[in-house]
């Protein structure tokens, strides 16, 4: 199971941990009070406080810390109930107040976890080191103009949590396990929309690697700009696999930050002529330390909804359903929900793997998500009840529920304007039967020596009712006619 | 602490001020002063102290989550030495 | 006549306009024309004369139905610190060249909604930097004040000694200032008048540019106690915008000022007896003693035990501060550009030649000690010793209700004397700083004059939020002193 890089002198390890910055779900920005919605006209949601004027002060947006709270409490991780806002200083055309106030030696959030669900149900824990809150910088757009950036405040001020893991993560899979996993916790606590292609949420990782055995951590380098969930595999493996090739060679890994190359599927040094970075961190003095109660947190606590591991647990305990297929309904917060709306009027494994297959199949085919599902969970609930009372064989049903799809009609609606019964009356298909025997001795005589060729009879019923015969209900009139040939 | 010239010149650098080489002496030797001078607090045991955080012991505040400032791209950009489109024009940033 | 006008106080000013006896226009009007013949002493660095004759009549109208603010149709000389909507502002430096805020401070939005009307921003050391008011890009401001016996300019002090020179010339009823160190004090007493800084916290801090955030309060300087009180009314109280604003009702000080002081304890800490301290500001500072204990305070010897620690406390802070708030002057998004070869040089460039040289040696000393290696040794243990200088004060202050100290080591000085080494001129602060490293609230009354005929200063250290005692004080020390002399470069130029 273990993931190991085989290189020229022996197996190797891959130490990876995370740092990702998630983009706090609130109207404003944390210290002004500008929008944060995603693709303004360049400058249009800029205060003079985010352009960095003179004179400017930030106070800080009581969502935006709610959120990173809530956020921690859903990585089951320590609440520090005094944290500290301090500046980061270093100059850059789109960070106009020449520091980004971040928090530093006091996160609001301390040590968590993340559970990831591994292959065949195992799990696995990542810790989480810490979160805290910060502002996002502009951004700059370097080819548009010969000689000249341009630069977009929209974006400055942002409030962006970072979330850095511990280095538990140990193969390029489970860095997308852990990533898919945090997502889907921001996404049930609705305090990041997890949106990668818009920036919501951006990944760094610090990757190093160890020959399987070693103790201790060898020399790290991150990767910055691993913004895509494909990448951040990619990334990992490419950087792992450098880093062993430099230590077989007799070389050692430098301690720098890298970019990857999505075009080239590689990473390359960042590394500039420029001195090292000094960013002269200290608290800021325009803000005083956030202060919560335990009155503020308990609230927060009590207003989570039910998260994904619990979730999960919950369809496996009381529903029934296995690890994986739980799983996969948890995964989305919508889907869960839908899932259980379905599970509260049908059976609730039925219920399951028709979400998962069906559904999945044709929302995946479609490229939609469950929200656009044409299919309302009523109308599933009300396909299933079909299929249990014998209205609908399992075929039939596959076929009314793609026609529901379609169209979006009821199940009853598309069985009834299709006369898509199932035939329960024998008496209509008992002629068919008597025919049938009589237009095929031979098969008869098969049958008399291997009873398995029933199934050949039942088929031709079938395909003469047009499937709308019920082949248990064809079996028992068929057998005995069959027997007594 | 005496600074010497090559320490002034990182910081400057730190500092984004251009300094010519022929100001790093003086600099040197007033900085160098100034810390000099500065470093009397090491006379003062401090190891029981907790810095001080917050000149008035007042009450943080935070404010709501409401949308009050933006679209206003035009005072935004009113005092920019150079702008094109809404966006503001500065020299190319080296990657 | 207009030269009467302009010797109103205040609170005489405010009366004879209610009463109708002048009008604003007249008055805003004699002003003008005062600064316009004391041009030469550069006490401005921008003159708004036709926004000050608009709000002029808008004042008046509203005077002749009975209605206004607090400072209905008073000119003031607002400190080129705080940003005007509107009108250019800068600092008193040249990285600020051509910009015009869009927004206006809180402070000077208060004054303007209590009717004051606007003659035009002050002249001030670059940044706040500075005790003389020369590192001004905008060049030096001559005090109106000279020896008596020679008419060799002198310094109005500084930072704020553009409102120091403009109120003690009478080229407005009153001024804001904005102390970090004593930059409102310390002009003050060189230039004869009073000047207040309240608590930190009272003042709101937005849309003022930024110094030393943990120290910068903005306040009140004009010819008398009461004054200060009516004008830091106008200017105080609770914004939200600034997250170190304390949301406390303003207390009305202008009451305060007739309060008796009889019966207050008053402290003398021996630690500001310092070492080769001029005698002439010893003796101002014992004349003080004695008014107050005539009024029947009582006198009690203190210690702060921490005070010599106080500037160099002061000049590790306040530079840190300095160098990470000046960093959003990079020539990027307003103000001067001066273009490089590439973005690091534009950088260089434009700090290099907009700052001047004492910015850029704070900015610097600043950047050091908060770099990696350095921040414990220097930042850090300057904000642990910040808090026994604190504690100091407020430990004095469980058994007296306010300190008495001289404002300034010295009187006014000649442009180019203490220039050569910047320690000297540092100790200028050497009596402000700590309360300013305190947050405390304090005030400098004029306590008389050396033997060069030059103004002294009083100073006197409140409780935190207790400015109405600090006024209670000063209008005791004012009345006693009553100082009454006009300074001599305004005599001789008149």
């Amino acid at each position: 199971m273990t993931y190991t890089i085989k290189g020229a002198t022996g197996e190797w390890e891959v130490v990876c941990g995370l740092e990702v910055h998630a983009q706090v779900t609130s109207e404003a920005k944390l210290f002004s009070g500008a929008a944060t919605v995603y693709g303004g006209a360049p400058n249009s949601q800029v205060s003079p406080i985010d352009a960095g004027m003179p004179g400017m002060l930030p106070v800080v947006n009581r969502e935006c810390v709610a959120q990173a709270v809530r956020t921690g409490l859903g990585l089951e991780a320590e609440i520090n109930k005094v944290s500290v806002f301090e500046r980061k200083n270093y100059f850059y055309p789109d960070l106009p107040q020449g520091y980004q106030i971040s928090q530093y030696q006091h996160p609001i959030v301390g040590k968590g976890e993340i559970h990831l669900d591994l292959e065949g149900g195992d799990t696995k824990t990542v810790g989480i080191t810490r979160l805290h809150l910060e502002q996002d910088a502009g951004k700059s757009m370097h080819d548009a103009q010969d000689g000249a950036s341009l630069i977009d405040l929209n974006r400055s001020g942002v409030a962006l949590m970072e979330i850095v893991s511990e280095p538990d993560i140990r193969s390029p899979d489970e860095a997308v396990l852990y990533m898919r996993k945090l997502r889907t916790i921001l996404r049930y606590l609705g305090t990041c929309d997890g949106n990668m292609e818009e920036g919501s949420l951006r990944c760094d990782a610090n990757v190093s690697v160890r020959q399987v055995g070693e103790d201790g951590f060898r020399t790290r380098c991150e990767i910055k700009n691993v913004n895509s969930m494909r990448f951040v595999a990619r990334a990992i493996e490419y950087e792992a696999k450098r880093q062993i090739e430099l230590y077989e060679q007799g070389g050692d890994v430098e301690q720098e930050t890298r970019l990857f190359d999505s075009n080239k599927g590689e990473t390359r040094s960042m590394r500039s002529k420029e001195e090292a970075h000094d960013y002269r961190y200290f608290p800021d003095p325009d803000l005083l330390p956030v202060e919560l109660t335990d009155d503020e947190i308990e609230g927060w606590r009590a207003g989570l909804p039910e998260l994904p591991d619990a979730k999960k647990q919950r369809f496996i305990d009381d529903f029934g359903l296995g690890a994986y297929d739980a799983g996969v309904l948890v995964a989305e917060r919508a889907t869960a929900d839908y899932f259980e709306a379905v599970a509260a009027k049908a059976e609730p494994k039925a219920a399951a793997n028709w979400c998962i297959n069906e559904l999945g199949g044709l929302l995946n085919k479609a490229g939609k998500g469950i929200e656009q599902s044409p299919i309302a969970p009523d109308q599933l609930a009300a396909l299933l009840a079909l299929l249990k009372d014998g209205t609908l064989s399992g075929k039939l049903a596959k076929d009314v529920f793609a026609l529901m799809f379609e169209t979006g009609d009821d199940p009853q609606k598309i069985v009834k304007d299709r006369a898509l019964e199932q035939v329960t009356d024998m008496s209509s298909i008992e002629p068919i039967i008597d025919q049938l025997i009589k237009d095929n001795p031979g098969q008869v005589e098969t049958y008399k020596k291997n009873p398995k060729v029933i199934g050949w009879f039942t088929g031709q019923v079938m395909k003469a009712t047009g499937g709308k015969a019920n082949p248990q209900a064809v079996q028992q009139v068929l057998k005995p006619k069959l027997d007594a040939a | 602490m005496s600074l010497d010239e090559a320490t002034v010149a990182r910081i400057a650098r730190l500092a984004r001020i251009e300094v010519e080489d022929d100001r790093l002496p003086e600099l040197a030797r007033e900085l160098s002063n100034i810390l000099g001078w500065v470093e009397q607090l090491g006379e003062v045991d401090t190891n029981a102290v907790e810095p001080l955080r917050a000149v008035m012991p007042i009450p943080s505040r935070r404010r709501a989550d409401v949308v009050t400032d933006g679209d206003r791209q035009a005072d935004v950009l009113a005092n920019a030495p150079a702008s094109h489109d809404g966006y503001y024009v500065v020299p190319r940033v080296v990657e | 006549m207009t030269a009467s006008l302009t010797d109103l106080t205040l609170k005489d000013a405010r009366a004879k306009l209610r009463a109708r006896e002048i009008s604003s226009t007249e008055l805003t009007q004699a002003y003008l024309d005062a600064v316009a013949r004391y041009r030469d002493w550069n006490a401005f660095i921008t003159e708004t004369p036709e926004k000050a004759l608009a709000m002029a009549d808008a004042s008046d109208r509203k005077l002749a139905v009975g209605e206004g603010g607090p400072m209905e149709g008073l000119p003031i000389g607002m400190k080129d610190l705080f940003c005007t909507a509107g009108t250019r502002t800068t600092a008193g430096s040249h990285i600020l060249d051509g910009f015009t805020p869009p927004y206006e401070s809180t402070v000077s939005g208060k004054l303007w909604a209590a009717g004051a009307v606007c003659l035009g921003k002050t002249n001030m050391d670059e940044f706040a930097m500075g005790s003389s008011n020369i590192t001004s890009y905008r060049g030096p401001v001559a005090s109106p004040w000279t020896k008596r016996a020679e008419n060799k300019p002198l310094v109005p002090g500084g930072s704020s000694g553009g409102s120091a020179a403009a109120v003690a010339g009478r080229l407005c009823v009153a001024a804001t200032g904005t102390d970090t160190g004593g930059s409102i004090r310390q002009p003050a007493a060189f230039a004869g008048i009073c000047g207040v800084k309240p608590t930190y916290g009272r003042c709101s801090r937005f849309g003022i540019v930024a110094f030393a955030s943990s120290l910068d309060q903005a306040g009140a300087m004009a010819r008398t106690v009461e004054d200060c009180a009516i004008m830091l009314e106008a200017m105080a109280g609770f914004d939200p915008h600034d997250s170190t604003s304390a949301d406390l009702p303003v207390p009305d000080w202008t009451a305060a000022c007739a309060k008796p002081v009889r019966g207050l304890k008053i402290g003398i800490p021996k630690e500001y007896r310092v070492e080769g301290m001029d005698p002439e500001i010893d003796a101002v500072w014992q004349g003080g003693i004695d008014w107050l204990k005539a009024e029947g305070c009582e006198i009690k010897d203190i210690s702060l035990p921490h005070t010599k620690y106080a500037l160099p406390t002061y000049y590790i802070i306040a530079p840190a501060e300095a160098s990470s708030n000046l960093a959003r002057y990079d020539g990027m998004r307003y103000g001067l550009r001066v273009p490089g070869r590439n973005l690091v040089e534009t950088y260089g460039k434009t700090r290099g030649e907009g700052f001047g040289v004492e910015v850029q040696r704070r900015v610097l000393i600043g950047t050091y000690v908060l770099s990696a290696g350095y921040y414990d040794a220097y930042y850090l243990k300057a904000q642990k010793v910040r808090r026994l200088i604190s504690d100091d004060f407020l430990k004095a202050f469980e058994d007296v209700d306010l300190i008495l100290t001289p404002t300034a080591p010295s009187a006014a000085f000649r442009e180019g004397d203490k220039m050569d080494d910047p320690v000297a001129m540092y100790l200028n602060d050497v009596f402000t700083v700590p309360s300013s490293l305190a947050g405390l609230p304090a005030m400098s009354v004029p306590g008389g004059l050396n033997g060069d005929g030059l103004p002294l200063g009083l100073h006197l250290i409140g409780k935190p939020w207790d400015e109405a005692t600090v006024f209670a004080g000063a209008a005791a020390l004012e009345r006693a002193a009553d100082f009454d002399v006009v300074p001599y470069g305004l005599e001789r130029a008149a």
